[in-house]
């Protein structure tokens, strides 16, 4: 239970991700939001109307994954860094997650990296493909990060690797 | 020197600055009072994006509110700030705030009426050792690291794991400084589960029922010794151990500044739930004494946003008492009533709200 350890359990992400065939069509963002706090930032992010509007401020966010597009506006607008974005069919191999990242220095383009589980171990390498940046939040950035498609729902952080 | 004003304001933090800038554009004349240097009180440390609606800056980082906030305050020519002055008591005999400024300046301050938003003062926790260099509050950690860029230590061990013992662990992650494990007494985790989940998956373990016995170290922190608890919040022979660190940040908890409310006659009551001793108030958070209203934590441990929305309330009160109390004044009271109440809905809301029971009475 997350309440104990900090982190979702396999089986409590799993329930925040949509089917296996929705992952087959495209990019989606999974909200990792599991308590009724006052904050309704990403709901308001969404120009597709895809996460559901609140009634009241401390509603959790519900995320309709057939209006998704995985554009990853709400990663940028979410205070506490909840939300993601997985293309699981990035190529052949791989797929892409889309994460937001507060550290220094920013990574760049093709910068290798350690891929972390919600609880920090490190479970594979990925490489940074793009550092995007939005005009709503100058400051934030989201990496998108080529990881083995086999830890597309464990992939959750990354650490960079030092040269 | 004697100092005239209609509304005092003591404190410049984001409850201090939404209560004057109900003012900007009256001719209400408003003495703020600011201890530091500086105004925006804590929100200047908060590095991190708020939470709340975008009426509450939701998604901006804590010390670039502040600058929103100061921006109209600043330019109204009837609101006088003093910086670096304390407000060190009420003389009731006479009616004057006693304030002093750069340690040097004595003012008397004579108001009509006066809004408290001292806010809080962190608490502390008993253990051998705890005076040692190398232990920190929490919000000193902040102080050094995000306003005057200096790192606290190399190794950092936190205790409590609610918001600010989490947020204060990113920050530290952020400025390059490791934060070995966050050590929490309670079976669960304080804070919010996004603020965990941040720390969790950047490798920073959180050891649940734990807490720290006593520090050691010959001239600063070298190490504490921690031992488990069990259900009864008593500690386990046999699980003590040692871990090494050169920083100890506390974060346990923070206490309502509302001493000057004490010698205000407002009647206090301590509450549990709300951090400490808390005036009572009404709605309009006015106090016993009537002259008196108070906003942010002075008022109950919650956070920023609700400063906000308080100071907002206490402000547009006094504009009603005061009969300068526009239309725009009126929604924006009736505004923030709204949002306060629906921030403090649900299941994360539950505290405070068991906390203001005790401290609203109709009859205030």
């Amino acid at each position: 239970m997350y309440k104990n350890t900090g982190y979702l359990s396999p089986q409590e992400y799993s329930s925040l991700m949509p089917e296996e065939e929705r992952f087959n069509k495209g990019p989606v963002a999974i909200i990792e939001c599991p308590e009724c706090i006052p904050c309704n930032p990403c709901q308001q992010a969404c120009a597709r109307g895809a996460i559901q509007r609140f009634q009241n401020i401390t509603d959790l966010p519900v995320i309709n994954f057939d209006l998704c597009n995985g554009c990853g506006n709400c990663i940028a607008v979410c205070p506490g860094l909840a939300i993601y974005v997985i293309e699981k069919n990035y190529s052949p191999t791989t797929s892409l997650i889309k994460i937001p990242y507060e550290m220094l220095p920013i990574p760049t383009k093709n910068d290798p990296c350690d891929i972390l589980s919600r609880d920090g171990s490190v479970i594979g390498k990925g490489t940074v493909v793009k550092v995007q940046k939005y005009s709503f939040n100058p400051k934030a950035r989201v990496l998108w990060i080529e990881i083995p498609k086999e830890l597309f729902k464990e992939a959750r952080n990354v650490r960079m690797v030092k040269e | 020197m004697k100092q005239y004003c209609d509304v005092l304001i003591i404190g410049a933090g984001p409850a201090g600055l939404c209560a004057a800038s109900v003012f900007v554009n009256t001719n209400v004349q408003v003495i703020v009072l600011e201890r530091d240097p500086f105004l925006g009180g804590q929100l200047l440390k908060q590095t991190h994006m708020f939470f709340g609606s975008k009426e509450q800056y939701a998604g901006t980082r804590g010390f670039e509110i502040s600058n929103i906030l100061q921006e109209s305050v600043l330019q109204a020519n009837n609101i006088h700030f003093f910086k670096d002055t304390v407000a060190a008591g009420y003389y009731p005999e006479d009616g004057f705030m006693l304030a002093l400024e750069q340690d040097q300046k004595l003012h008397h301050i004579y108001f009509k009426k006066v809004i408290v938003a001292t806010g809080a003062s962190e608490k502390a926790l008993i253990f051998e050792n705890n005076d040692m260099p190398g232990i920190f509050g929490a919000g000193a950690v902040q102080t050094l690291m995000n306003m005057y860029g200096v790192a606290p230590g190399k190794e950092v061990i936190m205790v409590g794991s609610g918001n600010i013992g989490l947020i204060v662990s990113y920050q530290l992650l952020q400025a390059g400084v490791p934060v070995k494990c966050i050590i929490e007494a309670a079976p669960v985790v304080g804070g919010y589960f996004v603020h965990a989940a941040k720390i969790r998956r950047m490798q920073v373990p959180i050891l649940l029922q734990t807490t720290v016995r006593k520090a050691f170290g010959k001239q600063s922190l070298e190490g504490i010794e921690m031992v488990s608890l069990d259900e009864n919040w008593q500690e386990i022979p046999g699980t003590e151990r040692i871990e090494s660190c050169d920083t100890l940040c506390l974060a346990v908890g923070l206490s309502p500044l509302s001493e000057l409310l004490s010698h205000m006659q407002c009647e206090t009551k301590y509450v549990p739930a709300l951090g400490g001793s808390v005036a009572l108030r009404n709605q309009r958070m006015q106090c016993t004494n009537k002259d008196v209203y108070i906003a942010g934590d002075v008022a109950g441990i919650e956070e920023a946003s609700s400063a906000m929305l308080e100071g907002y309330i206490a402000g547009v009160s006094i504009a009603e008492d005061l009969q300068i109390a526009t239309p725009e004044h009126m929604t924006l009271l009736q505004k923030s009533s709204q949002f306060l109440q629906s921030m403090r809905s649900g299941p994360m809301g539950e505290k405070i709200c068991s906390g203001l029971q005790k401290v609203e009475e109709s009859n205030v």
